[in-house]
């Protein structure tokens, strides 16, 4: 497959070659890798859009670290992150080896049918489930009743509202990760449970010791993406706000990316939003090399 | 002898049998993913009184004309779903094209940069998409296509994603030789991209380009900075209604009711192929 052998290149292919990648890398340097060096060049401004462009050094960088909204971001991101992604990727990992089972009938609707969530908007989830999830005629707080449970305001409280935000990212996105255990399941050969059967393993033992190895590696990429998704998740608590970007009264449920957009489009501090974003990415980036170096220890052992 | 074997192998995977307790979690999980359509449903055709009741409403009531016109009156809702299909078919169209004709070219052709610019792909495939997000709206805004669907369109054109799938795939389908014979009966470049590769990736560029559909059709951050009042996207649109009618879940609901039939109508098509795609490990969360 090495076999490079420039001499089958002939006349024109170079020039092809060129125009194929060009208008990727025209439009890609304007729009993609342009805004992001500049962004962070303008995180060491004091940036008003429609004023003056002071600069300051490291000094947005130093308010921020002193600034109790951005704790309170990092805290409710995190928090929102831990709650959807750990009972999110067990019921994935619960449903695709369901789907997974020997003679399982209706595979083709089961598989489709999972996946539905994850082609719905983000906007029209998080009407319905704020509805769902509704203080006073919501259909949570009414099957609480019946446990006794009184009416919760789900949005107006830290942990209820990230709880909220949670299961709206749970409903959208087990499905399509139980499709991505499913697929890494399927390579793992028939012969290893053939073998562990004959050795006598049960049901829970071929699991744990034949599928849980064979789908290492898939287990370790769908922590990364999910990390690297819900630290910056954005769509469900601006929805739930309502017109408000400050995420709740207490700011309950402001994430990273909600006060980036908040400081950015509604306070016009540029450069402070700017700093935002990068401390994000170093936060992302932190969780991101912490996970698979922690999943695959943990898988490793 | 090897029949009998046969069987042995098949009975000894009794544990992995599928058993009725199996289909009954499904039925639980399928009931929880369907339940906020129903939801939907519920909602958009009942008055906000019959909603105010204990027990709450579970069927389709009779008011959903008249949520239809709260929601027009409030918003040319049509302009909205024409706005999100020219922006997502746009997008779908230009990423199925520019992905599959650069993929092309870093699987099988040499030129200079190439291994540099693969890196490059790479590179910014890692980096989270609302760090530019500041810049980029004053780009928009120094080209005067504020409130133009350009806004929209012209960023979503490519994909780093897109062109490192397609050049993943025409790598580990396309043989060298195909391409070498065609070279030989005196096929130009552009015609063998055009007649032989091309037709072979269909199905994956199609997939593609369905992700990229629904990633348009779904996006609301950035449509909202970019486009107000004048061209709203089906998603903006809702979000415009959510913040003006914040308790009035009836109208919200009726619009997300009538941006998700056509995806649902769309999905019912093409689930198979969607399925497929996301099993295939191809397609970024």
């Amino acid at each position: 497959m090495k076999r490079k052998n420039r001499s089958t290149l002939r006349k024109g292919e170079g020039r092809l070659a060129f125009l194929a990648v060009s208008p990727f890398y025209l439009i890609f340097l304007t729009f993609g890798l342009f805004p992001v060096l500049y962004s962070t060049y303008i995180a060491f401004f004091d940036w008003d859009p429609l004023g003056l462009h002071i600069f300051v050094g490291l000094d947005n960088f130093k308010t921020l670290l002193g600034d109790d909204r951005f704790w309170i971001a990092l805290r409710n991101t995190l928090s929102i992150w831990v709650l959807s992604t750990v009972p999110q990727l067990a019921a994935a990992l619960g449903i695709a080896s369901i789907l997974n089972k020997n003679r399982l009938k209706f595979s083709g609707f089961w598989r489709s049918a999972v996946l539905i969530p994850n082609i719905t908007s983000t906007v029209a989830v998080a009407v319905v489930f704020s509805s769902i999830f509704g203080r006073d005629f919501g259909v949570v707080n009414y099957l609480l009743h019946f446990f006794g449970v009184d009416k919760i305001d789900w949005q107006s409280g830290t942990l209820s509202s990230h709880l909220e935000i949670a299961i709206m990212v749970i409903w959208r996105w087990t499905g399509y990760n139980a499709l991505i255990y499913l697929a890494a399941m399927q390579s793992i050969p028939k012969e290893l449970y053939e073998s562990a059967e004959l050795d006598g393993a049960s049901g829970w033992k071929q699991f744990r010791y034949v599928t849980l190895p064979g789908i290492r590696n898939t287990m370790i990429f769908t922590v990364t993406v999910s990390t690297i998704g819900g630290l910056q998740i954005f769509g469900e608590p601006a929805i739930i706000g309502g017109a408000s970007l400050s995420g709740g009264n207490d700011r309950q449920f402001s994430t990273l990316t909600l006060f980036l957009y908040e400081q950015a489009f509604q306070n016009f501090k540029f450069g402070y939003a700017a700093a935002i974003g990068i401390l994000m990415l170093i936060v992302i980036l932190f969780f991101a090399l912490l996970n698979s170096w922690l999943t695959g220890k943990i898988s490793r052992d | 002898m090897l029949s009998k074997m046969k069987n042995r192998s098949l009975s000894s995977n009794r544990t992995n049998v599928a058993k009725s307790y199996h289909y009954f979690t499904l039925a639980i999980f399928i009931f929880l993913v369907a339940f906020p359509f129903w939801w939907m449903v519920v909602v958009a055709t009942n008055d906000q009184s019959v909603l105010a009741k204990t027990p709450p409403p579970i069927g389709v009531g009779p008011n959903f004309s008249k949520t239809v016109k709260t929601v027009y009156d409030f918003v040319n809702f049509n302009r909205a779903i024409v706005n999100s299909f020219v922006i997502s078919i746009i997008v779908a169209a230009a990423q199925v094209f520019f992905c599959s004709f650069a993929g092309y070219a870093f699987a099988k052709l040499e030129f200079f940069g190439k291994k540099f610019l693969f890196l490059f792909i790479l590179f910014t495939m890692m980096i989270p998409g609302q760090l530019g997000i500041i810049p980029l709206y004053m780009l928009i805004v120094k080209l005067h296509w504020v409130d133009s669907l350009k806004a929209v369109i012209v960023p979503g054109l490519v994909s780093a994603f897109g062109v490192f799938w397609m050049k993943q795939v025409i790598s580990s389908v396309l043989p060298d030789e195909i391409i070498q014979a065609a070279r030989v009966d005196g096929a130009t470049p552009w015609q063998i991209f055009r007649r032989i590769v091309f037709p072979i990736v269909r199905p994956t560029a199609l997939v593609m380009g369905l992700f990229a559909f629904l990633a348009a059709w779904n996006d609301f951050m950035w449509p909202m900075l970019v486009l107000s009042g004048k061209q709203l996207t089906v998603q903006t649109a809702i979000k415009t209604m959510r913040s003006a009618y914040y308790v009035n879940y009836s109208a919200q609901m009726g619009a997300s009711l009538l941006a998700t039939v056509p995806l649902l109508i769309l999905f019912f098509i093409v689930s198979k192929q969607l399925v497929k795609g996301v099993m295939d490990g191809a397609v970024k969360g």
